[in-house]
C-alpha cells in the first residue's frame, strides 16, 4: 500500500517534469544489446522512516544496470513477491520468472540526519548470498546510494569497476525568440538526472574536460568575444582564467597528475600545442608545424600526448612522446581522423572518423592496429570514454538536434536519449 | 553602421585625391602652363581637349571610388572545404580593404568560421587558419599586423541553419569587421 502511494508520488513528479532528465527521460533507449543480458530482479527496498522516500532507489539500480546493455531487470509489475528480508525469499518464484539474480534490501533513517541502505544480492540458481553492504549518504543522496548499489552489483558480475556513480559535463544551446543563442554548461549524472547549469553564456562554451579528481571542470569561452580556457570548480562555482594571448586559446586537456593542462594557441601565428604548468603559470611549447596542431589529449601515463594534425594535409591523429620529442603518426585508414581520445590501459584510441564522407566514432586497437566503425549515426563528435572503459558517451544527431548517445567500446551496446527542445553537444565524462 | 559609413566617405575622399593626383602627374607641369598659354589667346581646341581630359579624369575618378566602395561592401570571403586558402575572386577586394587599412590606420577584426562538418576543435583552428590567410594577405599589402585581430568561432557561429552543401559553402568563411 505505501509502496503503491509512493510510486504514484513518483509518477506524477515524473509527470510533472520536476525530474526530467536531459537526455534519458525514463528509460534511455537500448537500441542495441548483448546477446544474453542478465537477468536481474530487484525488489523495491523495505523503508522502515515515516514518510515517503524521495527516490525509488531500486528503479534507479534497475534502470542503471539495463542502460549498461548487459542486464535486463525484471518490472516490479511481474514480480510474484516482494520480499525485503532473507527469510522472505523464495528462489522458486525467481526460478520461474527466470531471473539469474535478486536484489533485496532495507533502507532506515539515520539519526543524525540521512539515509543507511543495506542490500543483499543472492544468486537464483546456486541459492547463494553474492554480495551484501551497507551505505551511508546524507539527506540529498539517495540517487548516490542508489549508483554505488548498481557499481557494486556490475562490478561483482561482471569483473569490471563500476561508472553509474560518475557525471557527464556537456554544452547545451538554445535559440531564443530573437535567433540569439545561449550556451549553458551543464553537468549531470551518467544517467542524466541532477542536471545542474555551471555556466551560461551568449557567446560559445566548448570542450569541457574534468580534472582527474573529478572536482574542476576546463573549458573555452568566448565571453568578451574573445576565447579563453576557464578553469571552474564545479562543486563551489569558483572560476579562474587561464592566461590567454591574441588568436585561439583553446581545446584545454588535464595531465592524469592534474597539474598541468595541455591546450592550443596561435600566438605565434599557427594552433599549436602548449603545456600550462597551472602552478608555475608557465607555457611549453609541445609542437612546431606549420599545419593545423590541436586536440590534444594524454595518455594515462602522462608520458605522451595525442593530437590531432593537418601537416600530412588531412588531419590525422598522432603522438608526440614528451621525453624523446619524437612525433608518430598513429592513423592512416580513412581521410579525416581527429579528436582521439585513449582508453586508461592505452590500448584502444576512441576518435572522429569521416567513411564516405560520413562522420563516424571509431576505435583502433593499437596492439593490432585494426580500426573499426563504432556508429551508424552521422555528425558524430566528441567521443569521451567512461572511466571502467566500457562505454562511451558522444554526440550526434537526430532530426538536425544534438543528442548525445553511447556505445560499447567492444561495439555490442548501443543507446541514445531522446532528442530534445534544443541541442545538447560535447559530453565529457568525468573521471571518477 | 555609422561608423562604417564615415569610413566610406573618407575613403571615396581618398580615392578621389588619389585619382586626380594620378591624372595631374600624369598629364605633367607641362599641361599646366600649357593651359595657361592658351588661356591669355582665348578659346582653343587645346583648352577643349584639357577640360574634356579632366571630365574624363574625374569621371575615371568617381568610377573607380564607386568600384571600391563596391569592393568594401565586400567584407565576407568564402573556402573551400578543409582549405584556408583565398579563392581568386577575393582578391580584388582584399586590395581595396587593405589601401583603406593604410590609409586610415582603423583596427580589424578577421572573425574565422567552419562548417558544421568535422569536430568543433579542428574547426575552431580551420577558422584561426582561415583569418590568418587573410591577415597575410594584408599585411604583404601593407597593413600592419597591429591592426588585425583574428578570432575564429570555428563552427560555432553559423551564417546558415541548413546542413546541406549551400549552408556549409556559406559558412566556411572570414567575416571582416571595422571599429570593434
Amino acid at each position: 500500500m505505501n509502496r503503491n502511494i509512493l510510486h504514484a508520488t513518483l509518477m506524477l513528479l515524473i509527470g510533472l517534469c520536476l525530474v526530467r532528465p536531459v537526455w534519458a527521460e525514463l528509460t534511455i533507449e537500448i537500441t542495441q544489446g548483448v546477446d544474453n543480458p542478465t537477468r536481474i530482479a530487484a525488489v523495491p527496498f523495505a523503508w522502515q522512516g515515516a514518510g515517503v522516500l524521495p527516490e525509488d532507489i531500486t528503479s534507479i539500480v534497475s534502470a542503471d544496470l539495463s542502460r549498461s546493455g548487459q542486464f535486463v531487470a525484471l518490472s516490479e509489475r511481474n514480480m510474484m513477491s516482494l520480499p525485503t528480508r532473507r527469510e522472505q525469499v523464495f528462489y522458486r518464484d525467481w526460478r520461474i520468472l527466470k531471473q539469474e539474480f535478486l536484489l533485496i534490501g532495507q533502507i532506515s533513517p539515520r539519526a543524525e540526519g540521512g539515509y543507511q541502505t543495506h542490500y543483499e544480492l543472492y544468486d537464483v540458481f546456486k541459492q547463494t548470498l553474492v554480495v551484501e553492504g551497507n551505505i551511508k549518504v546524507g539527506r540529498n543522496q539517495l540517487r548516490d546510494a542508489a549508483h554505488l548499489i548498481s557499481d557494486k552489483i556490475y562490478e561483482r558480475l561482471t569483473g569490471i569497476k563500476g561508472a553509474f556513480s560518475t557525471r557527464i559535463a556537456y554544452v547545451t544551446v538554445n535559440r531564443n525568440a530573437s535567433g540569439r543563442d545561449q550556451f549553458k554548461m551543464q553537468i549531470a549524472d551518467a544517467d542524466g538526472y541532477r542536471e545542474k547549469t555551471i555556466r551560461d553564456s551568449k557567446e560559445p562554451l566548448l570542450s569541457p574536460h574534468w580534472s582527474p579528481d573529478g572536482n574542476k571542470l576546463a573549458y573555452v569561452s568566448f565571453e568578451g568575444r574573445r576565447p579563453a580556457v576557464y578553469i571552474q570548480n564545479v562543486g563551489t562555482g569558483k572560476r579562474e582564467k587561464v592566461p590567454s594571448f591574441r588568436g585561439m586559446n583553446s581545446a584545454p586537456a588535464w595531465s592524469p597528475d592534474g597539474k598541468k593542462l595541455a591546450m592550443v594557441l596561435s600566438k605565434d601565428g599557427n594552433p599549436e600545442v602548449y603545456i600550462f604548468d597551472i602552478a608555475s603559470r608557465k607555457f611549453t611549447r609541445v609542437t612546431r608545424h606549420f599545419g593545423i596542431d590541436t586536440e590534444p589529449s594524454w595518455s594515462a601515463d602522462g608520458k605522451s600526448l595525442i593530437f590531432t594534425s593537418g601537416r600530412g594535409g588531412k588531419p590525422q591523429i598522432y603522438r608526440k612522446h614528451l621525453l624523446t620529442g619524437k612525433v608518430e603518426r598513429l592513423t592512416f585508414e580513412g581521410d579525416y581522423n581527429a579528436r582521439g581520445r585513449l582508453s586508461e590501459d592505452g590500448r584502444y584510441l576512441v576518435m572522429v572518423h569521416r567513411r564516405q564522407g560520413v562522420f563516424h566514432i571509431a576505435v583502433q586497437d593499437l596492439k593490432r592496429n585494426r580500426l573499426r566503425v563504432l556508429t551508424k549515426t552521422h555528425l558524430d563528435e566528441s567521443p569521451s570514454i567512461a572511466p571502467n572503459g566500457s562505454m562511451l558517451i558522444y554526440a550526434t544527431n537526430d532530426r538536425n538536434k544534438g543528442i548525445l548517445a553511447f556505445v560499447s567500446l567492444d561495439g555490442r551496446v548501443k543507446s541514445r536519449g531522446p532528442a530534445k527542445f534544443g541541442d545538447v553537444r560535447e559530453p565529457a565524462w568525468s573521471p571518477r | 553602421m555609422q561608423l562604417a559609413n564615415i569610413f566610406k566617405v573618407s575613403l571615396l575622399g581618398f580615392v578621389l585625391a588619389t585619382a586626380a593626383g594620378c591624372s595631374s602627374t600624369g598629364g605633367g607641369s607641362d599641361a599646366g602652363s600649357a593651359a595657361v598659354d592658351n588661356g591669355e589667346a582665348g578659346y582653343g581646341a587645346g583648352d577643349r581637349a584639357a577640360l574634356e581630359a579632366e571630365e574624363r579624369a574625374a569621371a575615371d575618378a568617381a568610377r573607380a571610388a564607386a568600384e571600391a566602395e563596391q569592393l568594401l561592401n565586400i567584407t565576407t570571403f568564402y573556402f573551400d572545404f578543409d582549405q584556408s586558402s583565398i579563392k581568386q575572386e577575393a582578391r580584388a577586394a582584399l586590395e581595396a580593404h587593405a589601401a583603406y587599412l593604410v590609409q586610415s590606420g582603423s583596427n580589424v577584426v578577421l572573425e574565422g568560421h567552419a562548417d558544421e562538418r568535422g569536430t568543433r576543435e579542428y574547426n575552431l583552428a580551420l577558422g584561426e587558419r582561415r583569418a590568418q590567410s587573410i591577415a597575410n594577405y594584408l599585411t604583404v599589402l601593407g597593413v600592419s599586423s597591429q591592426q588585425i585581430e583574428n578570432v575564429s568561432y570555428g563552427e560555432e557561429r553559423a551564417a546558415s541553419m541548413g546542413h546541406d552543401d549551400t549552408s556549409w559553402s556559406l559558412n566556411r568563411r572570414v567575416e571582416l569587421r571595422y571599429g570593434q
